[in-house]
């Protein structure tokens, strides 16, 4: 291990640097090659055995993502490469690919400034190629591309050297193509990748072997070397002269950018606070002796240390000791117990960790995943991390044995805490734990790991669907009456406009912005000014607007008036399932004279009451959850393939045919989705290569809607008749 | 036949004679036992007393499912019991008018209120009382500050407040957490708080307690159980002021 301790005190003396720092992910497609690479570029810096790496899967800490040959969590690692004569730290995460972890990709980007887009040679940008590139873009994340499995080209499908180049050159066509649509200025201003430049490197991360253009006028390795090469099966030789690491370092220390660089630009993507405060103006500048900024990433359970927080420290510097403030929560102070930079599970320890690094520290008791954590007592948060995927399946859970119900409950405390696009909830008549995720796999790893690394023995339910109401016309002025009838509230509702629910999804409108900015943003999707300028709360993508003027005693009410409102979010009258897409207006408000007579007991009933009747008068509807779909096969499969979207209720909508493999693009609920895996499997003799992304809620069929309607509330408990809107304003 | 009947402040004796013999002659005795309480007297005793069967309702059955109540009083005479004057700080004129619109006959037979007792107890003038208000125990998201705007609004205009004291279930508010609560809204609002306060306990008891004197004296003063009330004097008329000396330790 003395190779190792070397690389620590070289990875500690960079660390103050950040000229010297690049803060990479590296992302792709499931089954692109991504943990692959990183586990070569680690061997090729020293930090494991070369002979080792490609075998070891060295970031896959986690038992269950070896076995399975897949990455669940993001892992950090922090490595040095020499390029022009000087030593670069280089602190890297790798990301998992599979869509059911999603979130993981979306807090990953937060942490770091580039991103290594890993593309299969063959099979080409994918879905997921594309939800992580917008997630990176979206981040302010500049990406470089890396070509992976370039021999399976030239073995599998025994394209000639012509073939292999306009092969090669299409795929980096393609990902241009996603930039310029996500982002034209970013891709004007100079993130298109070009391979004459050196964004782009071509190779064999299993075989531990890369090219890249500049890398090429220096080593003389050609493209037709790369061909031959392949061809006469030697990439032992393309990996002595043309080794993976020196070329994807080469290329990510040279094209992408340092945290001073990077946070100069990014800082305005993430914060929206006063640019010209302390803390402001530290974060820009990337300034150590500034007040600590961590954003929080990650938090895993070490058993020993307990929670450790990772995240980007964008400025300040953290020691052991240092006492913090998370912003949101109490405002008590949380002593730092260790400050430590991550080395795959590893974490090593150091003095003192400043600004531009990835942290993992101990003591944040209060920090949750998307915590902003500081020195000062107040700041402004970093903007809330955004997922691209919902949750769509819940199971319930419960304790094999009654004394492990206290352990249980710590348990799914803690899987909500490490991540945040899993839901922990209970279900307050039948007291059942329920875990809601972004899929059957994502649902399965979880409670595999309850069981396996939590010791807790559990039983689960079958997964069930997630669904969605909302409102499909307008309603109102509807009244709500307290309990004492002496307060009433008089509500509007209509379906909230695609074009602002668009922007809640992105994070172009919150609460945590200044309500100026709020107020253009919205007027300037459309929305009325008087409407944009008053909007009280956001929840999901359900918005509060109050229009009232001048009512006596509402200021301090209101707080309760949305409580009422957030009740009848959590549960629409349907079917006990999340609302979304409302707006609702206050239009007018009477209450008591006295505080008593229009506290909490009063203020809260009359609210949801009124809410809930009213989404049953502006045409409650159900939705459900939908994944796009894609499956490629060989063409003679094709039909079993389109089969099996089509007869789950979906739509294919496009078929792609590259030589002689097809690709089906489609889409299908949910609810239909149970046991796709193993049907697609066995309906193509095991040759489909497929994947699902979250593709938002749609309607319910209308001529299946009763009867899922009714076994929700059958499954739920509830009366079968469905709720009347006079039921709720008695 | 629905008839809201006071029964007045403390115990038994409170009740006028006129409600007695109405609740001894009813054919169904109703006991809201929410908005106030007769500290004096249990249920057991006042079943004694009016050799009747009373019904105890909690807010939900007055609030949201009166229907026993309207039906009761459809079909026969209703005592409907409450303590103080029944339409004096409650919420009951819903339920009397929702008993007229169903056709049923309603009236009030008064008792005597903390409204008026307040002005015995401390010799502040009924003449000189602004708006009241209450001061309810925070809840969560729940912090109004209405209750010292209130005071603040009249001692401006040199006028009495009376500060009625939240009761929930088994919790009282007491004088000197009312107080601390009063002040923390002052601090909150940047308001000044009261310089002087009339602490009363158990009016209609036969030991009443009333303490006057600053906030910091009375959150140190015993009042014994409760129920308690506030009121927060303006500037005093020399008769006030001679009669808190007399009366109220001031």
């Amino acid at each position: 291990m003395t190779r190792r301790k070397k690389m620590v005190e070289r990875v500690t003396e960079l660390m103050d640097k950040p000229e010297r720092i690049r803060n990479i992910g590296i992302v792709a497609h499931i089954d692109h090659g991504k943990t692959t690479l990183s586990d070569n570029l680690l061997a090729g810096a020293g930090m494991i055995s070369e002979e080792l790496a490609g075998r070891q899967l060295f970031m896959d800490s986690d038992e269950e993502e070896q076995a399975r040959g897949i990455t669940i969590d993001a892992s950090n690692v922090s490595m040095v490469h020499e390029y022009g004569g000087e030593e670069y730290l280089i602190n890297m995460i790798d990301t998992p690919g599979h869509v059911d972890f999603g979130g993981d990709v979306t807090r990953a980007m937060r942490a770091v400034d580039g991103a290594v887009v890993v593309v299969d040679a063959v099979e080409g940008t994918m879905p997921q190629t594309e939800t992580v590139l917008r997630q990176a873009l979206k981040e302010g994340v500049r990406p470089v591309l890396f070509i992976n499995k370039v021999d399976r080209l030239v073995n599998e499908l025994k394209v000639d050297e012509q073939e292999m180049q306009i092969r090669l050159a299409k795929v980096i066509d393609k990902v241009n193509k996603l930039i310029k649509g996500m982002n034209e200025k970013m891709y004007n201003d100079g993130w298109k990748l070009d391979a004459a430049k050196g964004t782009v490197a071509f190779g064999s991360a299993l075989y531990n072997w890369a090219v890249s253009v500049p890398f090429m006028k220096k080593s003389g390795v050609s493209f037709k070397d790369v061909f031959d090469k392949c061809n006469a099966g030697d990439m032992k030789w393309l990996g002595k002269n043309s080794p993976l690491h020196a070329v994807l370092l080469d290329m990510v220390v040279k094209h992408l950018p340092n945290p001073l660089q990077a946070q100069d630009r990014r800082i305005h993507i993430i914060w929206h606070g006063d640019y010209t405060s302390a803390e402001g103006k530290a974060m820009v500048n990337c300034d150590p002796n500034g007040p600590a900024c961590l954003m929080v990433t990650d938090i895993s359970f070490d058993p020993h240390a307990g929670e450790v927080a990772t995240g980007r420290l964008f400025s300040g510097t953290l020691r052991r000791g240092t006492e913090c403030y998370i912003i949101g929560a109490a405002k008590r102070a949380n002593r730092l117990a260790q400050v430590g930079i991550f080395m795959g599970a590893e974490r090593i320890e150091v003095e003192a960790l400043p600004a531009g690094n990835i942290a993992a520290v101990t003591g944040l008791k209060d920090a949750i995943v998307g915590s902003t954590v500081t020195t000062l007592l107040e700041m402004t948060p970093f903007e809330s991390l955004k997922h691209y995927s919902e949750p769509v399946m819940t199971v319930a859970v419960e304790a094999k044995s009654m004394k492990d119900l206290p352990k249980l409950v710590e348990v799914l405390r803690q899987v909500g805490k490490e991540d945040p696009t899993v839901q922990v909830s209970i279900n307050e008549e039948t007291g059942e734990h329920l875990i809601s995720g972004m899929g059957e796999l994502h649902l399965e790893i979880i409670t595999g790991r309850i069981k396996r690394d939590k010791g807790v023995d559990i039983i689960t339910s079958p997964p069930i669907v997630v669904y969605r109401e909302t409102a499909t016309g307008s309603a109102g002025p509807v009244e709500g009456k307290s309990p004492n009838r002496h307060n009433r509230f008089y509500i509007e509702l209509e379906p909230m406009d695609p074009a602002i629910v668009k922007l809640i999804q992105d994070g172009e409108v919150s609460m945590n912005q200044q309500a100026i900015e709020r107020r253009d943003a919205l007027a300037a999707a459309g929305m009325d000014k008087d409407e944009a300028k008053n909007v009280k709360a956001i929840e999901g993508t359900n918005m509060f607007i109050d229009m009232t003027k001048g009512i006596q005693y509402l200021n301090e009410t209101m707080e309760l008036v949305l409580d009422g409102w957030r009740e009848a979010l959590r549960g629409g009258p349907l079917a006990d399932e999340l609302v979304q897409n409302l707006k609702i207006r206050l239009v007018d408000v009477k209450l008591h004279e006295d505080a008593i007579h229009r506290g909490p007991a009063q203020v809260i009933p009359a609210v949801r009451s009124a809410v809930k009747a009213g989404i049953l008068m502006a045409g409650d509807s159900l939705l459900e959850p939908v994944q796009k779909i894609q499956i490629t096969v060989p063409s003679e499969q094709m039909g079993a393939a389109t089969s099996q979207i089509q007869g789950r209720r979906g739509q294919v909508f496009d078929m792609l045919s590259e030589g002689d493999t097809m690709t089906i693009v489609g889409k299908a609920p949910v609810a239909e989705l149970f046991g796709f895996a193993g049907d697609v499997r066995s309906a193509t003799e095991g040759r489909a290569m497929w994947s699902t992304e979250f593709a938002g809620f749609e309607l319910v069929p209308a001529g299946i809607v009763d009867e899922v309607v009714k076994g929700i509330r059958r499954r739920k408990g509830l009366k079968e008749q469905i709720p009347r809107p006079d039921d709720y304003l008695a | 036949m629905l008839t809201f009947v006071g029964l007045g402040l403390y115990d038994l004796g409170d009740i006028s004679v006129k409600g007695l013999e109405y609740v001894r002659n009813a054919d169904t005795v109703f006991l809201e036992a929410y908005t106030s309480r007769l500290m004096g007297a249990d249920v057991g005793a006042m079943e004694a007393f009016f050799g009747k069967e009373i019904r105890v309702l909690g807010r939900e059955d007055v609030e949201q499912n009166p229907r026993d109540i309207l039906d009761c009083a459809a079909a026969g005479r209703v005592a409907f019991l409450t303590g103080g004057d029944p339409m004096v700080s409650t919420t009951h004129a819903d339920l009397r008018m929702r008993a007229a619109a169903a056709g049923i006959e309603t009236s009030i037979i008064h008792a005597s209120s903390i409204s008026s007792a307040v002005s015995g107890l401390s010799g502040l003038q009924n003449y000189r009382f602004g708006k009241s208000c209450s001061v309810p125990f925070p809840a969560k998201g729940w912090f109004p500050t209405a209750p010292i705007e209130t005071i603040a609004a009249n001692l401006a205009q040199n006028l009495h407040t009376l500060v009625y004291l939240d009761i929930q279930n088994d919790r009282y508010m007491r004088v000197p957490e009312a107080i601390a609560v009063l002040e923390e809204m002052a601090q909150k609002r940047g308001i000044e708080p009261p310089a002087l306060y009339v602490g009363i306990a158990r009016a209609g008891s036969e030991r009443p307690v009333v303490a006057a004197g600053t906030g910091a004296t009375l959150k140190e003063t015993d009042f014994g159980p409760p129920l308690h009330i506030l009121a927060v004097p303006a500037d005093l008329h020399p008769m006030e002021r001679e009669y808190l000396e007399t009366f109220a330790g001031l």
